[in-house]
């Protein structure tokens, strides 16, 4: 007959002991009771659905078909009130009975209230459950002014969670640093300007006394006599385990659950995993150690008692996208011996801290560069003699064998903290499944999915396991913001940064230069589809002025002239602009352009008022023109009305932006003699269709472009070159020609990508494309209004009276 | 060294946005005032590379990039930031009062001379 096994408590810790008991040969019949409704989900992930990065159902780890498909009952939404030991049962609330033979405790931990007059008052939430996320959720919204008590890590995944909801948020912490149990001083300062610099205001030292309202939370009220507006107040003052169960059912229980080291209580049939449980003296609130302790349990249970759980040196990382803080071991440098060991460099925003003792690492806080958290980590728990490596200590050698580090490391370790994925999953997963690619082990085993700092960990061990492992080409956009542009695409839409200033505060040197500056300009158009903050400053002077310097800093000028068709009245007011500002040249370019050449920037606005016609952009990385010829409106030979059809592709891309200059040609038959096959696009007519081609250059190298597809109709054919432009608008590094483009990715995966994709994908691209044209504008208007009253107009020199003469 | 400054007054500090440069000639000098981190920086508005305007360039911190060929230049002191590179720019001392940009012309000093 099978053995009754109860488990009290669905989440993290519980539910993963299950899976390890599963995984072994066992005779239980399992029921899991939970008093939260929703099946088993990732509570360490809570602070990325509050920011909006994942869903409800991203986080879920098992669903309800795992529960059925392994057998076991789960009673969800119902609470245990208590246990009956003599009987070996357990009551619910509704008075409902259950046997067991075997029981787990695994109620976790709720939010710590601290007694404070008003936490009763509307508007006051804590933040520990997915129905806390939701009422949050709820509340959130652009302007509300939000208070979270609470600095350590759960306080400040909230308040970026809350501030990237568009709430005005400010942390109050009690202590003098942020984060004060994890890091010293100097770690909480560099933390503190990180958090700043996101836009989230922080008040230290601050006791909150009460919070004050009508019923509803008006604010908080400090004990300094200081008060602070709050419409809403999240408390993450810290947790408590919830022993309560035990402690009334007469186990011994004292801050938790007193378990040994195999997650035995004082009862023989019951067991205890979790935040609930207090071992050796030591409460638990973070994930892995919690991993560790449904293993040993595990074994326990199955009657293989043996496996010990050993405590655990606390580590804790923060969550929040660049704000890497790491810190592990004992940070207490007053223990006798100790010796610390620091780096730190203000303007990168780096700290690093060792403690030592007797050559080995006890502890350490890293804050800004969490590179070598692993060396260390391993360091730490082997416990190793540090005499070697002590010069280089805070910068280790990178090991010659890259393998080393992984191979190391025991199958148990924790790759990905986020998602409980240990080292023995992901090398199984990559054996079972022929994983290859980073991509292809994040789908499988979800490792290095939610915060991306084992990414590089990730790398490691599949390069270690994997003969043909295939890695991902990065190229990093400078040191400045040492990110590739996939990550830099991803952080400026995941952290919703709308300037080149926000990007670098919060990812970069704060400063910036002339490589990396263009680039982020361009990135943040192209993400938020022309409605970002537009930073002049962070453009090349051409597109502060909209024209092109010259050598010796005069500028030129080319009208938009679409399709390369002109009006006798263009011409002569080109003409009559060129002698009332004595143009020194006017040439005709090889993009069937009319160039002026040598005007004064002040001049530039009033050139652009005579002209009366729009920027040709000539001067930027964007949509450079559509060069024809005069197809079958005139040509004898003439298939396609490639005038027609190149005015209006200019029309619809024109004032756009791309990663670098973009250059189009539209040929009514495959004479081709406007040399269509040699630009980044090119319509070529023929009798009855146009191909549609892309990637061809005649600049520094020469390339025939491939063929996109060919098409029946203009339209299609316009269509198809929208779908390719946005594309490469949204996928090419910035400064790549659509000819390097076109061969890193392929012309096969181009067309899977754009011609041939999907309805819906193919719809996105276009939606994307129309939002960015629906606020594109021909910049020549910024002559009528400028962006700064100095955009044009040369400062002239304050008149006054004689120079005053002052001594200083 | 002196001790009486000759300040001109330029122009108002709103006239120089946020990290950016603009160029004023007074008399037959052409300098380039940039406002850096709610300051401002004077140099003369010449690369001694090829002669570009050094207000049109972008800064990162408190240097320029010139726009033509990318010569760094230190706007404090004005040294190239490539110590291979062996000209620098003429800074000027600098100060604001009640909103207006004063440049003291007379006490251009060569970037070599900081060192010195």
């Amino acid at each position: 007959m099978k053995q009754q096994l109860v488990v009290v408590g669905n989440g993290m810790a519980g539910v993963s002991c299950v899976e390890q008991i599963l995984k072994q040969p066992h005779n239980f019949d399992i029921t899991i009771f939970g008093d939260e409704t929703h099946v088993n989900y990732n509570r360490i992930l809570l602070s990325l659905v509050l920011a909006g990065e994942k869903s409800a159902e991203d986080i879920v780890i098992n669903d309800i078909d795992w529960y059925q498909t392994n057998g076991i009952r789960a009673r969800l939404g119902v609470k245990i009130a208590s246990i009956d030991r003599d009987k070996k049962l357990v009551i619910d609330e509704d008075g409902g009975v259950t046997e067991y033979d075997k029981l787990i405790l695994a109620t976790g931990s709720s939010a710590f209230i601290p007694p404070i007059p008003g936490v009763d008052k509307k508007n006051v939430h804590v933040f520990r459950t997915l129905d806390d996320t939701r009422a949050l959720l709820e509340k959130a919204q652009p302007g509300l002014k939000t208070a979270v008590i609470g600095g350590g890590l759960l306080g400040l995944e909230a308040a970026r969670g809350l501030q990237m909801r568009g709430c005005e948020v400010t942390v109050v912490h009690l202590m003098e640093t942020l984060m004060e149990r994890q890091l010293d001083a100097t770690g909480g300062d560099y933390l503190k300007r990180k958090i700043e610099s996101l836009g989230i205001r922080v008040m230290l030292p601050q006791q909150t006394a009460a919070l004050f309202g009508n019923g509803r939370v008006d604010g908080l009220r400090f004990a300094s006599g200081e008060e602070l507006e709050a419409d809403l107040v999240v408390i993450a003052a810290g947790i408590r385990p919830n022993a309560e169960l035990g402690r009334k059912a007469g186990l011994e229980v004292r801050r938790g659950i007193v378990v040994n080291d195999y997650m035995e209580t004082s009862d023989p049939h019951i067991y205890s995993v979790g935040e609930c449980t207090e071992h050796r003296g030591q409460t638990f609130g973070l994930v892995a150690p919690l991993f560790e302790q449904g293993r040993v349990l595990a074994s326990t249970i199955a009657g293989n008692r043996g496996a010990a759980f050993a405590g655990a040196s606390p580590a804790t990382k923060l969550k929040i996208m660049g704000v890497d803080i790491f810190s592990a071991g004992s940070i207490d440098e007053s223990v006798p011996g100790v010796e610390t060991v620091r780096y730190e460099d203000p303007s990168l925003g780096v700290y690093k801290k060792l403690l030592l003792k007797d050559n080995q690492l006890l502890g350490m806080i890293l804050v800004g560069d969490i590179e070598d958290e692993h060396t260390y980590m391993d360091w730490m728990r082997s416990g190793i003699d540090l005499t070697p490596y002590r010069r280089q200590i805070l910068f280790p050698p990178r090991e010659a064998d890259p393998g080393l580090e992984v191979a190391a490391m025991p199958d148990s370790d924790i790759i990905c903290g986020c998602n409980g994925v240990r080292k023995g999953d992901i090398v199984q997963a990559i054996h079972a499944h022929g994983i290859t690619t980073l991509a292809g082990l994040k789908e499988r085993t979800r490792a290095s999915t939610s915060c991306g700092t084992c990414t590089g960990l990730c790398e490691k061990l599949l390069r270690a396991v994997t003969p043909d492992f295939q890695e991902e080409t990065r190229t990093t956009l400078c040191s400045c913001v040492p990110f590739s542009y996939e990550q830099l695409r991803d952080m400026i839409r995941g952290q919703k940064l709308k300037s080149v200033e926000e990007v670098l505060n919060v990812y970069g040197n704060r400063k910036g230069c002339e490589v990396c500056k263009p680039a982020l300009s361009y990135l943040l158009d192209m993400v938020w589809c022309g409605d970002h903050d537009e930073d002049r400053s962070a453009r090349f002077i051409n597109d502060r002025v909209h024209a092109n310097i010259q050598k010796d800093g005069t500028f030129s000028v080319v009208p938009r002239m679409r399709g390369g068709v002109t009006t006798p009245d263009e011409l002569r007011r080109i003409a009559d602009v060129a002698d009332k500002y004595k143009v020194p040249m006017v040439k005709v370019t090889g993009s069937q352009r009319i160039d002026l050449l040598g005007i004064k920037k002040a001049d530039l606005p009033k050139v652009w008022a005579d002209l009366g016609m729009p920027s040709g952009q000539a001067y930027t990385k964007g949509v450079r023109m559509v060069k024809t010829c005069v197809g079958t409106e005139f040509c004898r030979f003439g298939v396609q009305d490639s005038t027609r059809a190149g005015i209006e592709l200019e029309r619809r891309l024109e004032n756009l932006f791309t990663p670098h200059k973009f250059k189009m040609g539209v040929v009514g038959c495959p004479r081709n003699c406007a040399e269509a096959t040699v630009k980044d696009l090119g319509l070529v007519g023929q009798d009855g269709s146009w191909q549609v081609v892309v990637g061809g250059a005649a600049g520094k190298s020469v390339r025939k472009a491939d063929l996109l597809i060919t098409v029946e109709t203009t339209e299609q054919a316009l269509e198809a070159s929208d779908l390719f432009f946005q594309y490469y608008r949204e996928n090419a590094n910035y400064l790549e020609r659509s000819y390097d483009f076109v061969e890193r990715l392929g012309i096969e995966k181009l067309r899977k990508e754009t011609v041939y994709a999907p309805e819906a994908d193919k719809q996105k691209l276009l939606d994307r494309l129309a939002r960015s044209k629906a606020l594109a504008k021909d910049a020549w208007l910024e002559g009528q209004t400028p962006m700064s009253p100095t955009q044009f107009v040369q400062i002239q020199p304050i008149q006054t009276q004689p120079r005053e003469a002052q001594s200083l | 060294m002196k001790s009486v400054r000759e300040w001109t007054p330029i122009t108002k500090v709103e006239n120089i946005p946020s990290r950016e440069g603009r160029a004023v000639t007074v008399g037959d000098v052409e300098i380039a005032i940039f406002h850096v981190e709610n300051r401002y920086l004077t140099i003369e508005n010449k690369c001694p590379h090829k002669g570009g305007p050094l207000c049109d360039g972008i800064v990162s911190g408190a240097i320029v990039v010139c726009p033509l060929h990318g010569r760094r230049f230190d706007l404090e002191t004005g040294m190239p930031v490539r110590a291979s590179e062996p000209s620098s720019v003429i800074t000027f001392p600098t100060r604001v009062e009640d909103g207006v940009i004063f440049v003291d012309l007379g006490a251009g000093r060569k970037g070599q001379e900081e060192a010195a």
